[in-house]
C-alpha cells in the first residue's frame, strides 16, 4: 500500500489509496491508466464511525459503479469483555453486567440470564407469579421502546428526520415508565435470579393505563408518515431480500425470519414466564424485504400493547402485600427489601432494624448472601427468550460455586449481522443503509 | 448391616474419588490468613462425568434412536460417534468425538426425523482440570419442524486444540467459530477464514481461557502505558 493519495502497482493491477480531498488527482490518474479499461473497482470503507451504521460497525464495500460486488462487515469495536467479567462476580451481580450488552433491550438480557440461572438452580416453577407478570410487562415495554428506536432510526437514515423525532418521543414515554418502575432508564438490573428487584411503586398502574390509552393514537401518527409514503416504499420494498432458506442457513431469527412468512416466535413455540397464558398474535409478512420487517415491527408494538394491557389487569388483581416478587427460598432470594427513605432508595428501615438489633442469624444470613452469594449446582443449561431482534440465548455453566464458570450469550444481533453481505451483494450502494437498518443490529450486543 | 462386599465398594468409590482433580480449596476463595472459618483445608474434588442411562425421557430417546439409525446407515455406530449422552435440567447433550462432528451435524440437519435446521452458534468452555479434553465447544441446535432443542458438545485437548469446522453444514457458525477461536484458541479446521473477530488482529492470547487473567493487561494510550490494575499502587 502506498501513502494516502498515492498509487502503486500491486498484484491486482493498479491500486489507488485515497485519504480524502484528493479526488481530482485520482480521477485524472485513473483516466490515464495504461490499459484504458474502465473496469476499476472502488473499495469504500464505511465506518466504524458512521452515523447510519448503528454504532461502531465497519463495512468494507467493494463497488463496481453503484453496485456492491462484495461487502465485508468488521466488528469488535465495542467488545467490553462482559462474559469474562461475569465469571468474577456472583450470580446475582451478573445481572448488572449482562444488562449492558444489548443496551436497547436490557430487560431481555436480564431475563434470559435469570431464566438460565433459575434452570440451573431448578427453581423455575418457584418464581412467584407476580414476578413473572412483572417480567413480561417490562419485556413488552422494552420491545416497544426497541422497535420505536429501530423504526425511528430507519426513517432518519433514509432522510426522514420527523420519523426519528416521533419515534424517540414515544420511546421516551416507555423510558419514563422504566424509571418509575425500576429506578433507571437504562441498565436496570431489575430482573434478578428468583424474581425481580422490587414491586411496582404506587401510582405505576395508573401511569401504565395512561400509556396504553395514549399510545395507539401516537403509533397511528407514526404509521401515517411511513406506511404508504411513496419515497419510503421505493426505498424499502423489495430491498435487502433474504428468503427462508437464507435465514435458516445463516441462523437468522426475529423479524427478519418472520418477514419470510414463518411464524416462529419463542413466546408462542417455547413459552417462558407464562407467555402461554397471554392472548396475542405473531406478526408475519411474506415479502422477505425491508418493508415487511418494518410492518412486522409496527404490528409487534400493537401486540405488545395488548400483552401489557393483560399484565396490568393481572397486576391489579394481585396485591404486593400478599404476592411477593422474589422467591420465598431464603437461601436464594435477596434478603433485603428496597424502600425509598429520606436519602433515596435503599434497604428498608424495617429490614435494617431486624438485622441490626433483633436477629444475629438474620445479619449473618444477609452478610453471607450479599457478599458470598448463593451456590449453584454444577452443570450447564441453555435458556432463550424472544428479544426484539430474535432468539437471545444464554448458555450458563456452573462448577458448583458462587460465580458463573462461564456465561455465553447468543446475541441475535451478532448472528443476524452475518446476513448483511447476503442482503447487499449485487444491490445498490444506497441500499446497504436500508439493509443494515432492517437488520437493526445493536453493537453492544454484537460485541459484548 | 453392611456386608464386607459393600464396604469394599464404598472404599473403592472413596479411593476413586480421591484420584479426581481438586477444583476448589477452602470455603471463601481466600488464600491468605484472612479465612478464620476453619474451612481453609477443605478440598472439593471434581465430579466425574456421569453418562445418563436409558430411558432418557421426553423426546430424547426418539432423537437418539433416529441419530443412531442415520449413523448406522452410513457405516458408523452410535457409540463410535457419540462418546456419552447426558440428560440434565431437561436438556439433552450428545458428547460427540471430534472426528465425527461434521458427520453427526450433517445427519442432525438432514434426517427428516431429526431436522435440526437451525444452529444457534458455538459456545466455548475451558476446563483446565479436565485433563486430556480441556477445551469444549457446545453447539446448540434447534429443530423448528419438531420444536426440539439439542446440545452437541465436542472437546479437544489443550495440546492439540483442533475441532473440525461445521460451517459447511451450518453456515451461521462462521462468526461463532471465529469468536470461539478468538476467545479460547480452538482451531476450527476447514473454516473458510479463521481470523480474530472481537479482539484486535495482533492480540496475544485468548482472553476467555481460565489461565488468562481479568485485567492485568498494560493499556497503551498515545505512547503512555497504564500499568495493570493490580500493580498501580500498594497498600503496604
Amino acid at each position: 500500500m502506498s501513502a494516502p493519495g498515492g498509487s502503486a502497482t500491486g498484484t491486482q493491477g493498479r491500486v489507488y489509496t485515497v485519504g480524502g480531498q484528493d479526488w481530482d488527482e485520482i480521477v485524472a490518474a485513473a483516466d490515464q491508466a495504461e490499459d484504458g479499461s474502465r473496469e476499476e473497482h472502488l473499495i469504500v470503507n464505511m465506518g466504524p464511525q458512521h452515523p447510519s451504521t448503528h454504532g461502531v460497525l465497519r463495512l468494507i464495500l467493494s463497488l463496481d459503479g453503484e453496485t456492491v460486488t462484495e461487502l465485508r462487515p468488521v466488528i469488535g469495536y465495542l467488545h467490553t469483555g462482559i462474559e469474562k467479567n461475569m465469571e468474577f462476580r456472583t450470580w446475582t451481580q451478573g445481572v448488572t453486567f449482562c444488562t449492558r450488552m444489548d443496551y436497547l433491550s436490557p430487560l431481555f438480557n436480564e431475563t434470559a440470564y435469570c431464566l438460565a440461572v433459575e434452570k440451573l438452580l431448578g427453581i423455575t416453577d418457584q418464581v412467584p407469579e407476580r414476578a413473572s407478570v412483572l417480567r413480561v410487562l417490562m419485556m413488552e415495554l422494552n420491545r416497544i421502546a426497541s422497535h420505536l428506536m429501530a423504526v425511528g432510526t430507519f426513517g432518519m437514515e433514509l432522510g426522514a428526520t420527523t420519523v426519528f423525532l416521533y419515534g424517540l418521543r414515544e420511546r421516551e414515554k416507555v423510558l419514563d415508565l422504566f424509571e418509575l418502575i425500576s429506578g433507571l432508564r437504562m441498565n436496570h438490573a431489575y430482573v434478578r435470579p428468583g424474581g425481580v428487584s422490587q414491586d411496582l411503586p404506587s401510582g405505576a398502574l395508573e401511569k401504565l393505563r395512561d400509556f396504553l390509552a395514549v399510545m395507539p393514537r401516537q403509533l397511528d401518527e407514526l404509521r401515517k408518515l411511513l406506511d404508504v409514503n411513496p419515497v419510503y416504499l421505493a426505498r424499502t420494498r423489495e430491498v435487502a431480500h433474504l428468503d427462508l432458506a437464507g435465514c435458516m442457513a445463516l441462523g437468522i431469527t426475529g423479524p427478519i425470519l418472520r418477514s419470510t412468512g414463518l411464524p416462529w416466535d419463542l413466546r408462542k413455540s417455547q413459552p417462558y414466564c407464562g407467555y402461554e397464558t397471554y392472548d396475542f398474535d405473531v406478526a408475519t409478512r411474506q415479502t422477505c424485504d425491508a418493508y415487511g420487517r418494518y410492518l412486522i415491527r409496527m404490528d409487534e408494538i400493537d401486540q405488545s400493547l395488548r400483552i401489557i394491557e393483560q399484565c396490568v389487569d393481572r397486576l391489579s388483581a394481585t396485591r404486593p402485600a400478599t404476592d411477593p416478587v422474589m422467591i420465598g427460598n431464603a437461601k436464594i432470594g435477596w434478603p433485603a427489601q428496597l424502600a425509598v427513605g429520606p436519602d433515596g432508595l435503599g434497604n428498608s428501615a424495617d429490614h435494617i432494624a431486624h438485622i441490626m438489633s433483633q436477629s444475629m442469624e438474620a445479619l449473618i444470613h444477609h452478610f453471607k448472601l450479599v457478599t458470598e452469594g448463593f451456590r449453584v449446582p454444577a452443570g450447564q443449561v441453555y435458556a432463550a427468550v424472544e428479544s426484539p431482534r430474535g432468539e437471545l440465548g444464554c448458555h450458563a455453566v456452573s462448577d458448583g460455586g458462587t460465580r458463573p464458570y462461564r456465561v455465553h450469550f447468543r446475541d441475535p444481533s451478532f448472528t443476524n449481522l452475518q446476513s448483511v453481505s447476503a442482503m447487499c451483494e449485487g444491490g445498490m450502494v444506497a441500499d446497504v443503509i436500508v439493509a443494515v437498518a432492517s437488520i437493526d443490529p445493536v453493537m453492544g450486543g454484537v460485541d459484548r | 448391616m453392611t456386608g464386607p462386599q459393600d464396604e469394599d465398594k464404598a472404599a473403592l468409590a472413596g479411593r476413586e474419588r480421591l484420584t479426581e482433580p481438586v477444583v476448589r480449596t477452602g470455603m471463601f476463595g481466600t488464600h491468605t490468613t484472612g479465612d478464620t472459618s476453619g474451612y481453609g483445608g477443605l478440598k472439593v474434588r471434581q465430579q466425574p462425568p456421569v453418562p445418563s442411562e436409558r430411558p432418557y425421557g421426553s423426546y430424547f430417546d426418539e432423537v437418539a434412536d433416529a441419530l443412531g439409525g442415520a449413523l448406522e446407515s452410513s457405516g458408523t455406530s452410535f457409540g463410535e460417534a457419540v462418546e456419552r449422552v447426558v440428560v440434565a435440567a431437561d436438556e439433552l447433550t450428545f458428547h460427540v468425538r471430534r472426528e465425527h462432528l461434521v458427520q453427526v451435524c450433517g445427519k442432525l440437519r438432514d434426517e427428516p426425523a431429526l431436522a435440526f435446521e437451525l444452529c444457534l452458534g458455538v459456545s466455548g468452555v475451558h476446563y483446565p482440570s479436565d485433563a486430556g479434553s480441556e477445551l469444549h465447544a457446545a453447539y446448540h441446535l434447534l429443530s423448528i419442524t419438531h420444536n426440539r432443542r439439542l446440545r452437541v458438545e465436542v472437546s479437544a485437548p489443550d495440546a492439540d486444540p483442533h475441532i473440525p469446522s461445521v460451517v459447511e453444514v451450518y453456515p451461521t457458525c462462521d462468526w461463532h467459530e471465529r469468536e470461539t477461536w478468538d476467545f479460547f484458541g480452538i482451531v476450527f479446521d476447514g473454516h473458510p477464514a479463521l481470523t480474530r473477530i472481537e479482539m484486535p488482529d495482533d492480540w496475544k492470547g485468548h482472553p476467555q481461557r481460565k489461565d488468562y487473567p481479568l485485567g492485568g493487561i498494560p493499556v497503551e494510550y498515545r505512547g503512555a502505558t497504564v500499568p495493570p490494575p493490580d500493580e498501580r499502587r500498594s497498600y503496604a
